[in-house]
């Protein structure tokens, strides 16, 4: 049925009577007593209605810091609930003052923000109002307020003026807003395209490599690679994306029952990487590995000596119930903080110089660029990246992956290069 | 006229025009059934599509009535991380409010499904929007919002990356959600005034995307509500969360359990029927039967029969009492989305977007096949005669011309 027009968001339909209030009522039906109380009921409570909701200069900032304060496990709820009914009351112009209390604001109050701000705009345009279109364009010029506000600033400004994207978008390529900066890059990737489709095969690449520059997000990443790489042009991923490459290996040890999880083998009390230890069978010892995948993907089944088939495992020959280490020697000048992210299919833990960052006890449940994500501080001179990467006893066919891929970059996604870093020779390159 | 008679007239009108609600999941009392409804039993582009809305985002949620509106979740954006709760006029199709949040918790799905996968609960004046990202929004039904909890936020070890399913049920004042995973795998009562976790229960650690439902007590107003898990059925009061009661049996992790009078229906072991205690302890089998395993719609039951739909798109019906098989209908199809049933009629919509229209009686008849053409995931909800369906990229209202 993709047959119909769509308009807005309502596509229309056919061969629909003319509906009119009251709803239910058949036109060739006389009008029950009931439906007339139930008309004249909603004419009330759409003149109270609109009594209520009559907007008013509020409070901003002291409401703003009762919304701010909202916390895990329901903390300053009650709080913020009452002063949400509050700002939700407020005038179209102080919007922007709205917006700007979102400086500071976590991520669960980020939202009681924006539901506020959505409130008070949609009520505003319903009632034939019009929004303070330049006090907002000024607001998302701020690269000092928050990204996720400026967002929305740009979101209510785009809602109402179909230009907003030709306007504003091509000037946000480097913005600290994630979701502005995607918006700039998808708009740069269209323009390279028309480029190229008009035979302007210089200004596309330009363009292309722009768009691949400014890209954070995986998607775009891609698309910016694919097309540069069909004109000849050379593209680092791994070094856009800050994958770690060089790794030292050690395994497996034992995990069976999945209880190595919590057992602290050696490498987790003392990296020494001449030393030799007692692994799951036989003897282990740390071995050097480069990758040449270009998303930095490990596969530790390829790496470590395979068990025979038919003998220990019944199904297949790959691992079960292992765990293998991966230490990555990380260089630095400037101490710095960092996000580590890590994608994995199998439970794993990350240890930043002997610190405990995060730890996943998830099996087989995918595995994605940046699924777990830990904050981190490196500090000046060689830094230790320690993971720990646990495989099950599963049988089923699609639980027999034993692999990991990790970046280190900053909170937008940008690479944090290590100074000792080799070039990139991978499968694409 | 004063501001109480006023008030006064507004709580009776809105009593006028809130008879048929689909408040949750497989509808207000978790039976997927709206006995005296007569929805059309066919239509197509030109015939009994009283409208279709584009949606904002995609969902594997089935659409809630409440109050002549319809609700719908949506999630968009590459990383599925715009949460949406979007309000229609269910007489125009027109938006009437639209709210937008960030997820804070995990959204990473299987393709297939959706951030926005749990359908909404309703209480008749609150609506409690639950995502895979484990984000539970309650707002007011003018989109005005009363209270936002950020689970995984809470409990940054809960979410599952092939993506939650389990909707969310209202039990009396209290909103219960079950968020079993590898990590921090939980089940909670949350104050639905409030936004305050009345309760949380350790589960399993294992991941599971059946909902929970209400258990009518045996005192007026007591309600308890029933979990599935991997090894068994628990039952919980829904104020304290105090365990009443647990019956050992391997569910399954899909299909969710239903309840019929006294006797509770488990996707165990094919399909497992449990006869309530009188005295509120544990129940007794009465039957199991492989040859009825629903898999992965949840199970109905009309009257003395019991319908389920299997893996192969095979609908069985079977007699409550005894488990006997009694006839069985190739429909076609994965069945993500459970079935509804309207008068004799059952509406079964397969996720390539196949509507079949099934005739109940002595055996099973496909009356009509009526093709929406785009991925159907989420449960349908019927009100006023009218069936409502959403797919990832729009809603529609099925309902004849005149009623």
């Amino acid at each position: 049925m993709g047959g119909f027009a769509e308009t807005n968001n309502l596509v229309t339909m056919p061969q629909h009577r003319i509906v009119s209030f009251p709803p239910h009522f058949p036109a060739d039906e006389p009008m029950k007593q009931s439906t007339i109380v139930a008309a004249v009921a909603a004419g009330f409570l759409a003149i109270s209605l609109i009594e209520f909701s009559s907007a008013e200069q509020v409070d901003v900032e002291a409401l703003a810091v009762k919304l701010r304060s909202v916390g895990p496990k329901g903390e300053g709820h009650a709080e913020a609930a009452q002063a949400w009914q509050a700002i939700a009351k407020a005038d179209a112009d102080q919007l922007p003052a709205i917006l700007a209390g979102m400086q500071g604001a976590g991520k669960l109050s980020e939202n009681w923000f924006r539901a506020a701000v959505e409130a008070v705009a949609q009520r505003h345009l319903k009632q034939g109002g019009q929004l303070p279109v330049d006090a907002l364009e000024g607001f998302l010029a701020d690269t000092r307020q928050a990204p996720r506000a400026r967002r929305l600033a740009y979101e209510l400004i785009a809602g109402i003026d179909p230009s907003a994207e030709q306007r504003l978008i091509p000037g946000l390529l480097n913005d600290p807003s994630l979701e502005l900066r995607r918006d700039a890059v998808a708009l740069a990737l269209k323009i390279a395209i028309a480029e190229e489709e008009a035979g302007r095969k210089d200004a596309a690449v330009k363009t292309y490599a722009k768009a691949f520059a400014a890209a954070r997000e995986l998607d775009q990443i891609k698309e910016a690679t694919k097309k540069l790489r069909a004109f000849e042009q050379p593209v680092d991923v791994p070094g856009h994306m800050g994958f770690v490459m060089d790794w030292h290996l050690i395994g497996p040890f034992d995990n069976t029952d999945s209880k190595g999880f919590d057992v602290a083998y050696p490498p987790e009390k003392q990296i020494a990487l001449d030393a030799t230890y007692k692994g799951k069978v036989g003897k282990v010892s740390w071995k050097t590995h480069r990758t040449s995948d270009e998303f930095g993907i490990v596969d530790l089944n390829e790496i470590f000596e395979r068990p025979k088939e038919g003998t220990e495992y019944k199904l297949t020959n790959e691992h079960k119930g292992t765990i293998g280490y991966a230490l990555s020697e990380f260089e630095t000048d400037q101490p710095r903080e960092i996000e580590i992210r890590i994608g994995c299919i199998n439970a794993n833990k990350i240890w930043l110089n002997g610190e405990l960052l995060t730890a996943n006890h998830v099996y087989h449940a995918g595995m994605e660029v940046d699924q777990y994500e830990a904050n981190g501080r490196l500090k000046k001179g060689t830094n230790q990246i320690l993971v720990k990467i646990c495989q099950n006893e599963q049988e089923d066919t699609w639980a027999q992956r034993w692999q990991f891929q990790l970046r280190v970059c900053d909170e937008l996604g940008t690479a944090v290069l290590a100074k000792n870093r080799t070039l990139n020779q991978t499968a694409a390159n | 006229m004063t501001r109480s008679a006023t008030c006064l007239l507004a709580v009776l009108s809105v009593a006028l025009f809130c008879g048929a609600d689909w408040l949750q999941f497989r509808g207000t009392n978790g039976a997927s059934l709206s006995p005296d409804a007569a929805p059309p039993d066919s239509w197509s582009e030109t015939k009994n599509v009283a409208w279709k809305a584009s949606l904002p985002g995609r969902g594997a949620s089935g659409p809630i009535v409440v109050n002549g509106r319809t609700y719908v979740t949506c999630s968009s954006g590459i990383k599925q991380d715009r949460l949406h709760v979007v309000c229609f006029d269910n007489e125009t199709g027109g938006e009437v409010w639209h709210r937008e949040f960030w997820a804070t918790g995990r959204t990473l799905t299987h393709p297939f499904s959706a951030v926005a996968a749990p359908t909404p609960a309703s209480d008749g004046e609150r609506i409690f929007a639950f995502y895979s990202s484990n984000d539970l929004a309650c707002l007011d039904l003018d989109g005005n919002l009363l209270w936002y909890r950020g689970l995984a936020f809470d409990y940054p070890k809960a979410g599952n990356d092939i993506g939650m399913a389990s909707s969310p049920v209202v039990v009396g004042k209290t909103v219960v959600v079950q968020m079993e995973n590898q990590g921090d795998s939980f089940a909670a009562g949350i104050d639905t005034a409030t936004g305050e976790t009345r309760w949380r229960v350790d589960r399993g650690h294992q991941a599971n995307w059946v909902s929970p439902i209400a258990l009518p007590g045996e005192r007026e107003g007591s309600m308890a509500v029933l979990l599935q898990g991997p090894s068994g059925l628990t039952a919980h009061d829904s104020m304290t969360g105090e365990e009443l009661w647990r019956y050992d049996v391997p569910c399954s992790t899909t299909p969710s359990v239903a309840v019929s009078g006294d006797h509770i229906f488990i996707p165990a072991n094919g399909l497992t029927v449990l006869k309530l205690a009188r005295d509120a302890t544990v129940p007794s089998l009465v039957w199991d039967s492989i040859q009825m395993s629903p898999s992965p719609a949840s199970p109905i039951i009309v009257g003395d029969r019991v319908y389920t739909m299997n893996n192969a798109g095979v609908l069985s019906c079977g007699d409550v009492e005894t488990g006997k098989r009694l006839w069985q209908l190739r429909v076609g199809g994965r069945h993500w989305s459970t079935p509804v049933v309207a008068g004799d009629r059952m509406y079964c919509i397969n996720s390539d977007g196949a509507a079949k229209v099934v005739q109940l009686g002595d055996k099973g008849e496909v009356v009509s096949t009526n093709e929406f053409s785009e991925e159907i995931k989420g449960s349908p909800a019927i009100s006023d005669g009218a069936l409502y369906v959403r797919s990832d990229g729009h809603l529609w209202k099925i309902a004849s011309g005149l009623r």
